[in-house]
């Protein structure tokens, strides 16, 4: 069963289009990419899940069944746009928030004490968010979003603005929320940054989903069957034309470089043979993709092996 | 429901934590005890010290018409200017009073010395002495005898009574009246301003902290508006509702400590029975009984009743449309184009007090009464003076109908614009988000 599903989701503001007939699936207690460029209707496909905005056409499905307003306790957003009060205390703040996802308040506490001892701020409890620090209303803000324990958690541009120690802080927080039960959904434009984290993802751009599914299954479709090789050999690679095409080759200190493209059904195994007949191979890698390649080889339809 | 309990309840609290409200909520009731109070103390204060006057009087007319007062005592003295003021001023701390052969009939010029001011009392009761002295003199020089004048002089009390369906009779006294309808069309107005420009203020530190997002991702915009509206509608009602408090106290205090017994404002501040008297009786009680009489003719009951009903009104539907502006701008500077003329309707409320204190019945007060935008203001000015049961309740039910639109108008412009950023904000914009279908 899917954690979430939207389908056929379809939204236009005054002057454009937003979201056109957009179907995402979102399998339970795995990690989603919702990725693309500004302004590709990303936020507002987000906004829709959690019922900041309402869609024109469509249907959101939570755990397989249409989504309802209360089901906003059940979902743990972390916004593009996000800030604090600034005048309020942070402790009473995040248990105003803790509330208003419908924790009782004595339970919001409990909750509140542990993450902030996990996060090594118990001491700015009673302080007041104007004397923290970006980096430290960064992670009051992080708790306000999952403290509720929140079957769906979904983070807008989540590492933007924060410091590298604490884009790993969160994001192991988040695998181990994922461990505990939790699905995730990443939205992000910066697709190098969540790439290793996804389980699945979905292209999105000028309001369509391009492409969508399992991040492997991807780059195995996109990829342009090139290996690099660093070998050793005394005179020139011989290999046979219709199979295999030297793309590039250079020399650094003494060893040899190639990417080989395979042609014509010839696989992996057929290369090394042939290597292994004329030099001493150090090393050999499938290059696969990146997903910014397949995005941009996707948006300006350009064959995506031109790139290597 | 209970998610906008809890809004109201966060914009409740932080803002009466806040210093500037408990400075405010004690320094009211002392500011307007300190109104009534203070006159009335430093007239008695400034009569205390008792003064004696020395009289020089060249022309021998005057000096024996001075009796001795509660707080001054007069004595004579004989010799020059010169010599009687070193000796009454700066030897002996008095006062000089100093009146100087004339070569007219009757002389009416006179010249006080102090080192002091002298104050009210005594120098209106020189000024009435030699008056009057002077006018006798005149009347006997012409032949007439003071006495057939002084008989002939009477006074004329014109007490307007009006006269109410039944036939029940009201004492009217313009002048208190007046006071009340400025002090209550002002405070509307003042209450409406002040929570209002809060809402506002409210509404665009969350779109600014961009804390608003997190917020809607809990509730609806429309529960995050009204919530907002409702708690700092409560902060207005505590804020008067403790001024009224407050200064009663302290006027409590003082009245019992300083004007003693029974006879105070409060007491005829609780007076609020209609009481119907004739003609006669007004006028033959004395000038302070009159004023109490008039004031316990108002009904407090209804000046309380309808200034909370029309703060409350009126506040809805203008901090309605103040959170739709704070929705709709990013800058504090962009505001000031759309503040105008919303306070226009409010603004041009109190401008026209002055015509509707003069004809509080006429079709223009009426009509101005009725209208939402500027009911509130121009219904309580109207109140003192009596209006018709049908005519308030007219106006409310049309306030009431007032505020329930322009609170949708302005959810509408507020959700949309709440999460819009680098927008530049118009009318025209304003205009389709309104029709927009969410």
């Amino acid at each position: 069963m899917y954690a979430l599903e939207a389908l056929n989701v379809s939204k236009t503001y005054i002057n454009h289009k937003a979201l056109d007939d957009v179907s995402i699936q979102v399998a339970e207690k795995s990690i989603f990419g919702l990725l693309g460029p500004n302004g590709a209707g990303k936020t507002t496909l987000i906004r829709i899940i959690n019922q900041i905005s309402v869609m024109d056409e469509g249907r959101i499905l939570l755990n397989g069944k249409n989504i309802k307003p209360s089901d906003t306790a059940l979902i743990g957003y972390l916004p593009e746009e996000r800030g604090l009060y600034k005048k309020m205390k942070v402790g009473e703040q995040a248990v105003y928030l803790a509330q208003l996802k419908g924790l009782k308040r004595v339970d919001a506490i409990k909750e509140l004490k542990i993450w902030f001892e996990k996060f090594e701020i118990g001491s700015w409890w009673n302080k007041k968010v104007e004397e923290l620090s970006k980096g430290m209303q960064q992670k009051v803000q992080f708790i306000a979003t999952v403290m509720h324990r929140p079957k769906l958690l979904i983070f807008d541009e989540p590492f933007s603005g924060f410091d590298p120690i604490n884009v790993n802080l969160l994001k192991q927080e988040i695998l181990n929320l994922r461990e505990e039960g939790a699905t995730v959904i990443f939205s992000t434009h910066n697709m190098a940054s969540v790439e290793e984290l996804c389980d699945n993802i979905a292209l999105v751009n000028k309001s369509k989903v391009i492409l969508s599914g399992e991040i492997n299954q991807v780059k195995e479709k996109f990829k342009p069957n090139i290996f690099k090789i660093e070998y050793n050999i005394s005179g020139d690679l011989e290999l046979e034309n219709d199979k295999f095409e030297i793309v590039s080759s250079q020399q650094i200190n003494g060893l040899k470089s190639s990417n080989i493209r395979l042609m014509n059904d010839a696989n992996s195994s057929e290369l090394i043979e042939k290597l292994n007949s004329q030099c001493e191979i150090k090393s050999f890698n499938e290059i696969l993709p990146s997903i910014n390649d397949i995005f941009i080889s996707e948006v300006e339809g350009n064959d995506i092996s031109t790139i290597y | 429901m209970n998610k906008i309990f809890l809004i109201i309840q966060r914009e409740y609290l932080s803002r009466v934590k806040k210093k500037s409200f408990i400075i405010m909520t004690f320094l009211g009731p002392i500011l307007m005890a300190a109104m009534i109070i203070l006159p009335s103390f430093l007239a008695d204060w400034s009569e205390a010290t008792h003064k004696n006057v020395a009289v020089l009087d060249e022309t021998g007319w005057y000096y024996e018409k001075f009796k001795d007062q509660e707080n001054i005592s007069f004595y004579h003295v004989h010799n020059d200017l010169e010599t009687d003021k070193e000796k009454a001023l700066y030897e002996k701390g008095h006062i000089l009073l100093y009146i100087p052969k004339t070569e007219l009939n009757i002389p009416v010029y006179a010249e006080l010395f102090s080192t002091k001011q002298p104050g009210l009392n005594l120098t209106s009761y020189i000024k009435n002495v030699m008056k009057s002295e002077a006018e006798n003199k005149k009347l006997v020089a012409s032949g007439i005898d003071p006495n057939v004048i002084k008989s002939s002089k009477v006074k004329i009390n014109l007490s307007t009574i009006r006269v109410e369906e039944g036939g029940i009779e009201k004492k009217s006294n313009t002048e208190v009246e007046v006071g009340l309808a400025i002090f209550a069309g002002i405070m509307i107005y003042f209450f409406i301003f002040m929570f209002g420009a809060q809402v506002l203020k409210g509404v665009m530190e969350e779109k600014q902290n961009r804390i608003v997002e997190v917020i809607l991702a809990s509730v609806k915009p429309f529960q995050l508006m009204m919530g907002k509206i409702v708690g700092i509608a409560l902060v207005g009602l505590t804020q008067f509702l403790l001024w009224i408090l407050l200064t009663g106290v302290i006027l409590g205090i003082f009245q019992s400590g300083i004007f003693g017994g029974d006879s105070g404002m409060m007491d005829m501040l609780s007076q609020n029975q209609i009481t119907s008297s004739t003609p006669t009786e007004i006028t033959a009680g004395d000038p302070f009984m009159m004023v109490s009489e008039i004031i316990s003719g108002i009904n407090f009951k209804v000046m309380i009743f309808s200034f909370l009903f029309y703060f409350l009104g009126g506040y809805l539907l203008f901090a309605s449309l103040f959170a739709a502006i704070g929705g709709a701008v990013d800058h504090d500077a962009d505001t000031q184009q759309f503040m105008f003329p919303v306070s226009i309707p409010l603004i041009f409320s109190v401008a026209m007090s002055g015509l509707i204190i003069n004809q509080p019945d006429s079709s223009l007060s009426v009509f101005l009464s009725m209208f939402p935008l500027t009911s509130p203001v121009i219904m309580m000015i109207r109140i003192p003076f009596g209006v018709p049961i049908w005519q308030i309740a007219t106006s409310m039910s049309l306030l009431i109908a007032g505020f329930v639109i322009s609170t949708w108008m302005a959810g509408k412009i507020y959700r949309t614009g709440i999460l819009m950023y680098g927008q530049k904000v118009n009318y025209a914009i304003m205009w389709k988000w309104l029709r927009y279908r969410h």
